[in-house]
């Protein structure tokens, strides 16, 4: 009568990239996190890139615990670090894809500097952003995501200051690839992780996910249903567009879309220009460098 | 044909670019750094000489970022090693710490100036040495080296490089302003000559690999990315297995485990070199710059007909207690002379335990000790010691 534990029907269709000896995971009934943790799953098997190659690295948060369930090779790092940790990584091992899992706080407040730089090197890793509007891990307290008027534990009568747009945010400073989703778009997303994982360069996948028992519950969302509700009401796909016309704005239409796809030389790329000798003196660098006559 | 990692020869350089040069015999390739007084000049040459040799030099944009880089090029199977002073190295804490839990070999070169704070960007101090031992949160183990010369940041950098990657943790290279801006000469030896250590790394099969089950050595064998062992690594307490273990049992296996494996292999990391013991009533105990103080006011006072001898601590974490406490009970003082106002001293005077008096000579850092305050207080002790 027992089914054998090998049955199809008993393996998660991404067994072989979970650590499925740690389920149960950490995250709340009704979180998004789960969802997109999928999502990048089934991205990264779509890549079809060589398992033993591809490494997650992660900071602090709820979103940070997704290292700690995908079975590659990865990092549960300190908070707001895994970008500089990430780039160490990959310039170490360069044929390795390295993908970053981040939450809103972890990546934009006090990761918020090496964010900025990894996009202006234009470091080749995949950063996912699953941005829940606040800290959801430490019981829900105001970050640079949080909606100005939104009621958190740290702004029990309305958040007063304005937050980040990160795709403008990412796009301003050199990302090569710039999107926006939420948890619902689920084959949208994986599609777009799926081209962000193989784009060279900083690419940058933000994620609007519910967190019910941090944030919902302080602000007229509190049961699990009830802003994936308002993503499916709200939400309106524009690809291609400059973020700039695309502003996180939760009164009007939620704009999300594949904003930005554009070529760049990476770091790796330009280190390896600048050694090769190829290249002139500044201002001039187009001038091929003159070798003294022999 | 001479390999261009390894520059064979006889130089006249500074500590900094000695301390840089070491690090490239030691198979250092990538190096993350942020400038900072006195320590820029090691940045510096790293960034002309990683290229040359196939590594990688990057400038991160603040020092928690370079130690944080440090740490995934080190998982990604490079050497790699930073060079910072006293704000940086204080910006570098929390990353070390991870360093630390995750058992990450690498190399940490501290070009210690004046502090607190911003302090004296351009003068010596030696003032970090507590930060060294315990500037990151928790309870862990800690190698520090102290070089005393331009030669020795070469040779103690080589050296750092083979401890992190034996015993898998940052090793921090103790240096200061003088001996880091000081020119003397430097002696590189042929490439053959030089000993270099690689970490393990396992052999098993990746289903039977446990990342944090230590060898009969007390250090585990390290996977790194691209290994096939598809690992996870945490700076949360984790389990042998390496993932997190929320609970009083494993955070006693693991601390315990990082302690002990420092603590059993303390013979073969403490080193020290002993000048004039053998008759010696005063000892002066010192390390970095401030051993060329002692061993000037050691000759000064033997020309005077004072019994002194010198005890050079080259590694001043550990702490070579066992030694210092043999000492301790054979003379009559113990004389520390260090750039702070007790540091080191608080160690000595633990390790020495009441056997002899135990004395600093030191100042609140922007100069060298003169051997003269030594001297002082060599004849200063003998009086009181009668």
């Amino acid at each position: 009568m027992n089914q054998p534990s090998t049955a199809p029907c008993m393996q998660h269709p991404q067994e072989e990239l979970l650590r499925s000896e740690r389920i149960p995971h950490i995250w709340c009934s009704g979180c998004g996190i789960g969802t997109v943790f999928s999502c990048v799953l089934a991205a990264i098997r779509k890549t079809g890139l060589p398992l033993d190659d591809v490494a997650m690295v992660s900071g602090i948060g709820c979103t940070g615990r997704m290292a700690g369930y995908i079975k590659v090779d990865s990092y549960h790092t300190t908070h707001g670090r895994a970008i500089p940790f990430a780039t160490g990584l990959k310039l170490a091992r360069p044929q390795g894809a390295v993908l970053v899992a981040s939450g809103d706080g972890d990546l934009i407040a006090i990761g918020g500097n090496h964010f900025i730089h990894a996009a202006r090197r234009n470091i080749d890793m995949t950063v996912i952003c699953v941005n829940n509007l606040n800290y959801g891990m430490t019981g829900g307290q105001q970050a640079p995501s949080t909606p100005f008027g939104a009621k958190t534990t740290t702004s029990p009568t309305g958040s007063p200051e304005e937050p980040f747009d990160f795709c403008q945010l990412a796009a301003a400073c050199g990302a090569v690839y710039v999107s926006r989703w939420t948890s619902i778009h689920i084959r949208r997303l994986t599609e777009s992780l799926t081209r962000a994982i193989l784009k060279p360069g900083f690419s940058f996948v933000e994620v609007l996910a519910a967190c019910p028992t941090a944030f919902g519950r302080r602000n007229r969302m509190r049961a699990a249903l009830d802003m994936i509700k308002f993503f499916h009401e709200r939400s309106v796909i524009k690809n291609n567009i400059d973020p700039r016309e695309a502003p996180l704005d939760f009164e009007g239409p939620l704009l999300v879309g594949d904003f930005i796809d554009r070529d760049r030389p990476t770091f790796s790329d330009n280190y390896a220009l600048v050694h090769s000798g190829q290249l002139g003196e500044w201002p001039d660098l187009e001038r091929q460098k003159h070798t003294s006559g022999q | 044909m001479a390999s261009k990692a390894v520059l064979t020869g006889t130089h006249f350089m500074n500590g900094d670019e000695a301390c840089a040069e070491g690090a490239l015999a030691a198979g250092c390739r990538f190096f993350a750094g942020y400038p900072i007084t006195p320590a820029t000049e090691v940045a510096e040459r790293m960034s002309r000489r990683l290229p040359q040799v196939g590594g990688m030099y990057i400038q991160m944009e603040d020092e928690i970022a370079s130690m944080a880089a440090l740490l995934g090029a080190s998982w990604g199977g490079k050497k790699a090693m930073t060079s910072t002073s006293g704000p940086g190295f204080s910006l570098m804490m929390e990353n070390l710490g991870l360093g630390i839990i995750t058992e990450t070999p690498c190399v940490v070169c501290n070009v210690q100036r004046g502090g607190p704070s911003t302090g004296l960007p351009t003068l010596v101090g030696q003032a970090d040495m507590m930060q060294a031992r315990w500037g990151s949160h928790g309870h862990y183990e800690i190698i520090a080296l102290c070089p005393s010369s331009p030669q020795e940041m070469f040779d103690f950098t080589i050296r750092a490089f083979n401890l992190s990657e034996r015993f898998r943790l940052p090793v921090l290279v103790m240096a200061d302003e003088v001996v880091g801006h000081m020119n003397e000469r430097v002696l590189i030896p042929e490439e053959g000559a030089i000993e270099v250590v690689e970490r393990k790394r396992p052999t098993c099969a990746p289903g039977q690999f446990l990342p944090y089950r230590p060898e009969a050595d007390g250090v585990a064998p390290m996977a790194c990315f691209g290994d096939g062992y598809r690992i996870h690594v945490t700076g949360l307490t984790h389990g042998e297995n390496g993932y997190p273990a929320m609970e009083d049992r494993a955070q006693e296996r693991m601390v315990n485990s990082l302690v002990n494996k420092i603590k059993m292999n303390r013979d073969a990391i403490i080193s020290y070199e002993t000048e004039y013991l053998d008759d010696a009533e005063v000892v002066l105990v010192a390390y970095g710059i401030s051993v060329r103080s002692a061993r000037r006011a050691l000759r000064m006072g033997r020309d005077r007909g004072l019994r002194l001898g010198l005890v050079k601590l080259n590694t001043v974490w550990p702490f070579p207690e066992e030694f210092i406490r043999g000492l301790a009970g054979r003379v009559r003082a113990l004389i520390m002379p260090e750039i702070n106002l007790g540091q080191m001293v608080l160690e000595l005077e633990r390790c020495a335990g009441g056997r002899c008096p135990v004395r600093l000579v030191g100042h609140a850092g922007g100069s060298i000790i003169r051997p003269g305050v030594i001297l002082s207080a060599v004849e200063d002790i003998r009086k009181e010691a009668v």
